[in-house]
């Protein structure tokens, strides 16, 4: 079964066509990279993707269901969720309580205005639990802003994981990672099970080769290639795209 | 140890009119607490939606009005409230649905062009609001049977509602939807993606602010007996705005510090300064200055500094 289609999607920001026309179809339990230069539209992509931004034309859908013109913030609701390029998490709060709110997001305890949060014992330890799985547990209760940017990165994927998702969109999870850190990073999503649906935008080639079966080679807003990892690898097409004939 | 401190502020206030000698005192301290309430209100959206509001003087006279004219068209005390809480919500979603249009400065520049609305209401509109004249109100209400005539029960009355407000601000604080609130003044995109109705978070937290306005100018009514369009003005919108931001956006004690700091000013200062304008201006130069983040916030932080640096 298709986990996410999307067909013709188009999207420009005034006269700049950011995503020309797009198709991808990525099966449900697939693994996908999607690489491209910089300025290929990545981003702007998963900005589609998830509803932050509404296309021009075109349809997105999620298991057959139609979510073009459905709200971004119902879409996590419906099993998607993403992680930003840029760390985009509540940095005055404590790694637990950002992990909570993603919980909370899903949960309809979050219209609740006379409960304690602190005595929600079982979304607090889920939320433990999630940051445990990625290898965080002891920093759970240290705010945001006194962690590393490796660690930060780490808090970034597990906010997603935690609403346990069907469709988990990687907004370039290695970008600013020490070798190191990079590593830590591809051991942990990896270890993501397989029957989460992934696609990983990256911009540099070498760094999440292994992790996909299947890569698409995204340029100018528009897919250039897309097969195999050494189908892509081999192609000519991808080669002038990166290193410009 | 704690609760024994707050156990022992909540006596102390409850005591005002029991130690404090003269009406004159009595009725400064009921004005502090009313406008303790307005500014609570404000604070759940300028502290905790993060949303700057320069219009609710509009909410705190909607309700003043209404109730002022429920009751000049003969109707029981209890009719005029429940009617001005009941307007001052409808004009507080009819507000919120203009306002969050937008978020940041253009939020600011909404709600205080609705709020010169009102006063133009109130100022113009002469055969609803009476204009530049008024609207007196003949007496105060009397629940269960208790008078409010007297300085000392209006203050007890007040006082009572004070504490459900801030009851109230310290359960929502602390809820789920207090930290919903809080995340989309933090991160409105990422709260967006994790699953919440950003629009609607705002909506109900200006709902819940716009309550607490009407409460204040519910109580502002029946302290003075009248109301005109000066209750309105934007004078009064930014004046309640720099009760909350003197004492602390986004603490509970802040907005009641900030009211008590100002009307107090206002009221015994320009006692015994002429130029008391001149003098609030100088403190709110030197909170700027020394405390940035509101006296509440910079006496915590001052005292941490202090018994640290004795240790």
């Amino acid at each position: 079964m298709t986990a996410l289609a999307v067909r013709n999607l188009r999207k420009s920001f005034g006269g700049l066509l950011v995503t020309a026309s797009v198709n991808l179809a990525v099966e449900s339990g697939e693994r996908r990279l999607i690489i491209g230069p910089n300025g290929a539209g990545k981003t702007t992509l998963f900005g589609l993707i998830t509803g932050e931004l509404r296309p021009d034309g075109g349809s997105i859908t999620l298991f057959g269901q139609d979510i073009t013109r459905v709200a971004g913030w119902r879409r996590p609701h419906l099993g998607m969720s993403r992680t930003y390029q840029i760390i985009t998490l509540f940095p005055g709060e404590t790694l637990l309580r950002n992990v909570t709110l993603s919980l909370l997001g899903l949960s309809p305890l979050r219209w609740n205005p006379v409960a304690r949060l602190e005595r929600q014992r079982g979304l607090i330890a889920h939320a433990r639990e999630v940051l445990t799985r990625v290898g965080l547990d002891g920093l759970a209760d240290r705010p945001v802003a006194q962690t590393s940017y490796g660690e930060r990165r780490r808090v970034e994927i597990a906010m997603a994981l935690a609403q346990n998702p069907k469709v988990l969109l990687l907004d370039e999870p290695f970008a600013g990672l020490s070798l190191e850190e990079r590593r830590d990073v591809l051991r942990l999503v990896t270890t993501i099970p397989r029957d989460v649906t992934t696609v990983m935008i990256e911009h540099d080639m070498d760094v999440a080769l292994d992790f996909a079966e299947r890569i698409t080679v995204l340029h100018l807003g528009e897919v250039v290639v897309e097969g195999t990892r050494s189908e892509v690898v081999a192609d000519p097409r991808t080669r002038r795209i990166y290193l410009g004939e | 140890m704690k609760r024994l401190a707050l156990g022992a502020a909540l006596a102390i206030l409850a005591a005002v009119p029991l130690w404090i000698d003269g009406t004159y005192y009595v009725n400064i301290a009921s004005q502090i607490l009313f406008y303790s309430i307005f500014a609570l209100g404000i604070n759940v959206l300028v502290g905790y939606a993060g949303l700057v509001t320069l219009g609710h003087a509009g909410l705190f006279g909607v309700a003043a009005y209404t109730a002022a004219r429920i009751l000049g068209g003969g109707h029981g005390h209890l009719a005029a409230v429940l009617g001005a809480l009941a307007l001052t919500l409808l004009a507080a979603a009819l507000f919120a649905g203009l306002a969050l249009r937008g978020t940041g400065i253009g939020f600011v520049m909404i709600t205080l062009a609705i709020g010169q609305i009102v006063w133009g209401v109130a100022y113009r509109w002469i055969s609803i609001t009476n204009g530049d004249n008024g609207i007196s109100v003949s007496a105060r209400p009397s629940p269960f049977g208790l008078s409010l005539a007297s300085p000392a029960h209006f203050y007890w009355a007040t006082y009572a509602v004070f504490l459900v407000a801030i009851a109230s601000m310290a359960i929502f604080v602390a809820s789920p939807f207090g930290a919903s609130v809080r995340g989309t003044r933090d991160q409105a995109r990422r709260m967006n993606a994790l699953g919440y109705q950003v629009w609607l978070i705002r909506f109900l937290a200006f709902l819940f602010s716009g309550f607490w306005s009407g409460v204040a100018g519910l109580l502002y009514l029946y302290y003075n007996q009248f109301v005109s369009p000066q209750a309105v003005a934007l004078t009064a919108s930014a004046e309640a705005l720099l009760m909350v931001i003197s004492g602390g956006t986004a603490t509970l004690l802040g907005p009641v510090v900030g009211a008590a700091l100002v009307v107090t000013m206002k009221n015994v200062a320009s006692a015994y300064i002429e130029r008391w304008n001149f003098v609030l201006g100088a403190i709110f130069v030197a909170i700027v200055v020394f405390m940035p983040e509101g006296l509440v916030p910079g006496a915590v932080r001052w005292w941490r500094r202090a018994t640290a640096g004795g240790r």
